[in-house]
């Protein structure tokens, strides 16, 4: 066996399967109301591929190889910072009818 | 394995618990804040444990990077508004689609003499696919965005054996995949992949039209967190890992629901061309006609109404009429009339997106009601006031078997008591399709921009 990738596969193989399937179940008891801000948040927890940039970053001197993987840091940031920033902007305008400063009731 | 790189697996394993008890509290609004908090921890504790164990010597250009995606994702969040979140959001699937793109092509190039040495099928079949799952969805998504920003129009591009010049990208991009693995040393065929993934990812949205966005950003959001995933595999990243399947199941979950709701398949969504202009007989002359009436009729209707029901679609985004929407349900509510919000599905341009253009407009987030909350109270409704939605109130889903809507979950509309709908013009929907309410005779239709037939039908109820 001489892949590390063939080797780490049998764990990483059931942390997928795994996830998938927890996420259906998380996704599926997420509110209707809250689809949109759910794209933003699952997004921004996606540019964890930063990390994986950063690994890249730290292997290599090679210019091109450091010019992809500094794009795709500055791409993924792009994404952390953004995704965060909007989702707890849309959030912030979802208010109760009672915290409605013009109630009817 | 060194002490620092056992401890990271542990900080690893904590945000990954940060980022699946964010999803958990997403699923109610009192939690949600909490909840995105929660993701953006985890977030943090993950690139720290990253820097701390990984030796990033060219700390300059980690900073520039950092600077610039500060700079550009800053102003984007803070300043979009309400109605361009679902070009955002496509926005964000093709940067985060390039980064694993480009990410997974610097991993070929600085592993290629070990992949050759050892022979390694398995990890440059996984980095293949991944860059093929991650260029299509860039340019699949920057042309969502320009789609629904306007930069080129939102009917599909259709042209004869459209499905097969699309597929034949595809089939490329996948054959030099295969000979990328055979001969892994053969550097040169890696551009010769990601073109043809980027153009099958180009001509696959262009033939979409505009009204199936909310599945195509589903779609697109599913590519980009499996590409993401994929990554992981190769890096032996298990937050990786976690974080883009969750990412692409979430994406996954979404498209099914807005597909169910649509009751279309992905196939035909991504490859029917639904939404095209049609030409010549193949449009019915209408022979019917239809009388328009004016706001001050519906206010006099309303002035006896004890329950109204908005239904709103992405006219109301368009001509940007939430506002007055809220405004005039302020009215009725001093009146004593009860209000409530109708939501469809895929009324909008992505899942959820009449929700946050409601809440932008102060609407108490428990006056939206779903589909099938709404359904059964529209026999005991007064009045239903449509602002620009159209398909997904045509009773001909319910009843006409040779309607391409056929099928359909529909929000009934018409079994109220009486139903104003505001129209630009009698034209039909995005699907071609003629709306049955037109025709009804508890049907109001009112001619106009949603913003402008509102306002006037403010006025004429305050000067009742």
């Amino acid at each position: 066996m001489t892949s590390q990738v063939l080797a780490d596969l049998p764990v990483n193989l059931i942390i997928f399967i795994l996830s998938t399937f927890l996420g259906v179940e998380l996704i599926r008891h997420v509110s209707r109301l809250l689809h949109t801000p759910l794209m933003s948040l699952t997004n921004a927890i996606s540019s964890v591929s930063f990390v994986a940039a950063l690994i890249v970053l730290s292997e290599t001197t090679n210019t091109f190889i450091l010019t992809l993987a500094t794009v795709g840091v500055a791409l993924a940031f792009t994404n952390i910072v953004s995704g965060f920033l909007i989702t707890e902007r849309i959030l912030r305008m979802f208010r109760p009818r009672n915290k409605e400063a013009k109630s009817s009731k | 394995m060194s002490d620092l790189a056992t401890l990271s697996l542990y900080l690893y394993a904590v945000s990954i618990l940060f980022f699946i008890l964010s999803l958990r509290w997403m699923s109610e609004v009192k939690t949600s804040r909490r909840g995105n908090w929660s993701a953006a921890t985890g977030m943090a504790i993950a690139i720290l444990t990253t820097l701390l164990v990984y030796m990033i010597h060219q700390v300059d250009l980690l900073v520039a990077a950092v600077v610039v995606g500060t700079i550009i994702g800053t102003p984007i969040a803070l300043k979009v508004p309400m109605t361009a979140v679902p070009q955002r959001t496509a926005m964000s699937h093709a940067f985060g689609s390039l980064a694993v793109a480009l990410v997974g092509a610097a991993e070929y190039y600085q592993d290629k003499a070990s992949i050759i040495g050892n022979k390694d099928f398995l990890t440059i079949s996984i980095l293949c696919g991944e860059m093929v799952l991650g260029f299509l969805t860039f340019t699949g998504s920057t042309i969502a965005f320009s789609k629904l920003q306007g930069i080129i129009p939102g009917r599909p591009f259709i042209y004869p054996g459209r499905i097969i010049v699309s597929l034949a990208n595809l089939g490329i991009a996948v054959g030099f995949s295969v000979y990328l693995v055979l001969h892994p040393s053969q550097s040169f065929v890696l551009p010769i992949i990601a073109a043809f993934a980027l153009l099958f990812g180009f001509l696959l949205v262009m033939a979409i039209g505009g009204a199936d966005m909310p599945t195509v950003i589903a779609i697109l959001n599913s590519f980009a967190g499996m590409s993401a995933a994929a990554l992981g595999f190769v890096l032996d990243n298990k937050i990786l890992i976690v974080a883009g399947s969750l990412d692409g199941s979430s994406g996954l979950v979404l498209a099914i629901i807005m597909s169910q709701a649509m009751n279309r398949s992905f196939i035909n969504i991504l490859f029917g061309g639904v939404g095209a202009v049609k030409k010549g007989p193949s449009v019915i002359a209408e022979t019917r006609t239809v009388q328009g009436y004016t706001p001050e009729d519906v206010a006099t209707i309303l002035a006896n109404a004890r329950s109204v029901v908005f239904a709103p679609g992405y006219g109301m985004a368009v001509s940007q009429a939430q506002h007055v929407v809220k405004e005039l349900a302020d009215v009725l509510q001093s009146r004593g009339i009860d209000v409530k919000y109708a939501i469809h599905p895929v009324a909008g341009r992505m899942p959820g997106h009449m929700n946050v253009l409601l809440a932008e407009a102060n609407v108490p987030y428990d006056q939206l009601y779903e589909m099938d909350r709404i359904n059964p109270l529209f026999p005991e409704t007064d009045v239903v006031i449509v602002v620009g939605a159209n398909d997904v109130t045509n009773p001909a889903a319910r009843t006409r078997k040779d309607s391409p809507l056929f099928g359909m979950p529909i929000l009934d509309v018409d079994k109220a008591k009486t139903v104003v709908f505001i129209k630009r013009s009698t034209g039909p929907g995005f699907s071609g399709v003629n709306n049955e309410l037109f025709y009804l005779p508890n049907t109001m239709m009112v001619f106009g921009d949603a913003k402008k037939v509102l306002t006037e039908l403010i006025t004429a109820m305050k000067s009742q």
